[in-house]
């Protein structure tokens, strides 16, 4: 079987599996828990195109969720403009602001990008929380309405389960497809040696703010879901504790790996729902996942699988042979 | 008449602030220069240093001194084990792995100081009483007195030991070169230690000296830390005295926005600074250029 074929099977496969498991969980309040397991999906692919594919960090990606996630409800509560449309809106202003501040912010690099991005994020949070006439401030803003395609309203469960991991297994489709082109092998390039990707004629400078772009778009998104989906929104959720969660998602996962953002992503919504303790020891769970995965792991938990498996594969071969032999 | 002496109360607190921006600045050049990492977790010293005073003050009644020495002392072991526990290991490691690394630490930090003193928020008393003595028509408080003096104290001592000494002359080589510098029989592997734990004892000083004017709590290291390099940044990395007047710029601008522009927007004008000099001159208003930033 040719990879490409490969790669095709094994996203209907995931595409199959996420559309049958709502028969599974029908009146679950898991089903509410894999809702948000789908948005933290959109948005850790979103910061791993930037991460994983291109090699540039972003601490400040909180921000975009609630950029989303702000106009979308600051809209929707005031005017009687159709949500859809907002959505668009939405992606069109995080990705205009992505691709002004990705100049200058994407010509710095390693750590003064973290720490430019983490600026980025904080003005962002404190934004948010002061222009309390606009967002509400710190109390938050409410009364977002749901969304609907005609009749059909999505303010349940089950719903918006479909809504999100529709969007999700868009993402992941055009990320994946993404990855396989031109411009996914020009950003792997880049990643692995910005100097070396110039030389051979990749103009690094646009293609990191694109990606830049993209990926806030792609946040964007996600935070007008959100704001959708919970009705009511405050800065707390787009703060920069967020922004390390995130980070967290896809270093778990695997930099570069979009099964693994879903497995990141995955892992860390669905933790807190089952150990109660994990509330108050979430903090010091994130530091130490981020350091071990680093250090031990460094390509996450999805390669990290696959070479485990290679390699007790190997043994067991060895040994068969060995016996064999003896 | 009134609004002068406004200022002046301004400029006096701003440049208070300042030098405790300075002294965390200071921290994240000295781990800079010895080893090119940014250490995220930086602030975290410097919230250990000001909870352990707190908890050896307050739980088990020791007097400040002894307090303070053993809090710096702590965290300066936190600093220590850091490096060989999660530095060290890495070799070669790419920026990438490096910022995540110290993210980790600094969050793992910040969630043990929770579950061991909770969230709530601890005064400190200040070190020689809050009787305000008045200056020109300002007040200030015996403690500002107190962050100068120990500001001052360490940048001098600093200067000394940087400029003057074996070990320190021996930890501007590897900064320079650490190839260069290990070729000549320098053990490159210690002053980077050496770096880590300075730092960390700097940081956690700074710390124990401006709790008792703003409190301390488990989550006070992030802002801190962040506005520690916010001035090594104003003044950059490669200069010590650029980084006591980016600190004191910093502080100043921070307070004189406040009292004039917004009070709610103080945190906000350090981090515009921030991106403002990292856009135009990343090398920082003092600082010579270095191509590596780039």
């Amino acid at each position: 079987m040719t990879g490409k074929k490969r790669q095709i099977l094994i996203f209907l496969f995931f595409a199959a599996a996420v559309l049958l498991v709502p028969l599974f969980f029908k009146g679950n309040y898991l089903l509410n828990v894999f809702v948000f397991v789908g948005i933290n999906t959109i948005l850790a692919i979103g910061l791993n195109l930037l991460l994983g594919y291109a090699g540039q960090i972003s601490l400040g990606h909180a921000a975009f969720f609630g950029l989303g996630a702000y106009i979308s409800g600051i809209i929707t509560t005031r005017f009687p403009l159709d949500p859809w449309l907002v959505i668009v809106l939405a992606a069109v202003c995080a990705g205009a602001l992505a691709f002004v501040i990705g100049f200058p912010i994407l010509k710095l690099k390693g750590h003064y990008l973290a720490m430019a991005t983490l600026g980025f994020g904080i003005i962002m949070y404190i934004i948010f929380n002061e222009t309390v006439g606009l967002t509400g401030g710190p109390s938050g803003l409410s009364g977002i309405p749901n969304l609907h395609i005609g009749s059909l309203i999505f303010d349940n469960d089950l719903n918006n389960y479909y809504l999100v991991w529709l969007f999700t297994l868009v993402v992941m489709l055009l990320s994946i497809n993404l990855s396989q082109s031109r411009i996914g092998r020009a950003l792997r390039a880049i990643n692995d040696s910005e100097m070396a990707a110039r030389v051979m004629g990749v103009n690094a400078r646009i293609l990191k703010v694109q990606i830049f772009t993209v990926s806030a778009v792609i946040s964007a998104i996600a935070g007008s879901l959100y704001a959708h989906i919970m009705t009511f929104i405050s800065p707390a959720s787009f703060g920069f504790n967020f922004s390390i969660e995130l980070l967290t998602m896809v270093v778990i996962g695997g930099l570069g790996s979009i099964y693994g953002s879903f497995l990141g992503a995955a892992i860390l919504t669905m933790l807190p729902e089952f150990l109660r303790v994990f509330q108050d020891f979430d903090i010091i769970i994130y530091g130490l996942m981020l350091i071990l995965m680093t250090m031990f792991m460094p390509g996450g938990l999805i390669s990290g699988i696959q070479k485990i498996a290679e390699f007790t594969a190997a043994k067991i071969k060895g040994m068969t042979s060995n016996n064999a032999q003896t | 008449m009134d609004s002068s002496r406004q200022l002046f109360q301004y400029i006096l607190s701003g440049l208070s602030n300042g030098a405790i921006y300075a002294l965390i600045g200071f921290g994240f050049a000295i781990i800079y220069n010895s080893t090119g990492i940014i250490n995220f977790a930086q602030g975290e010293f410097v919230m250990l240093g000001g909870m352990l005073t707190v908890f050896f003050l307050t739980v088990l009644h020791l007097p400040l001194i002894p307090a303070i020495v053993l809090a710096i002392l702590i965290s300066t072991i936190v600093g220590i084990s850091f490096e060989r526990l999660a530095i060290r290991p890495l070799k070669n490691a790419k920026p990438l792995s490096l910022i995540i690394i110290t993210i980790g630490a600094s969050i793992f930090i910040r969630g043990a100081a929770m579950l061991i003193w909770g969230k709530d928020t601890h005064a400190m008393p200040a070190f020689s009483g809050n009787d305000p003595l008045y200056l020109a028509g300002a007040t200030i408080l015996p403690q500002h007195l107190w962050i100068f003096a120990v500001t001052i104290l360490i940048i001098i001592a600093s200067r000394i030991f940087f400029n003057y000494s074996i070990i320190g002359k021996a930890m501007r080589a590897c900064s320079y070169n650490s190839q260069a510098a290990s070729l000549v029989g320098i053990n490159v592997k210690n002053m980077v230690l050496l770096s880590f734990a300075i730092s960390s004892a700097i940081g956690s000083m700074a710390g124990i000296i401006i709790a008792p004017l703003t409190m301390t709590s488990y989550d006070v290291g992030i802002m801190l830390g962040l506005k520690g390099f916010c001035a090594v940044i104003i003044g950059g990395m490669s200069s010590g005295l650029g980084t006591v007047l980016g600190g004191l710029l910093l502080g100043l601008l921070e307070s004189l926005g406040a009292g004039f522009i917004s009070a709610s927007y103080k945190d906000a004008i350090a981090f515009i600074i921030l991106l403002l000099i990292l856009f135009v001159r990343p090398e920082g208003l003092f600082g010579k250029k270095e191509s590596e930033r780039f």
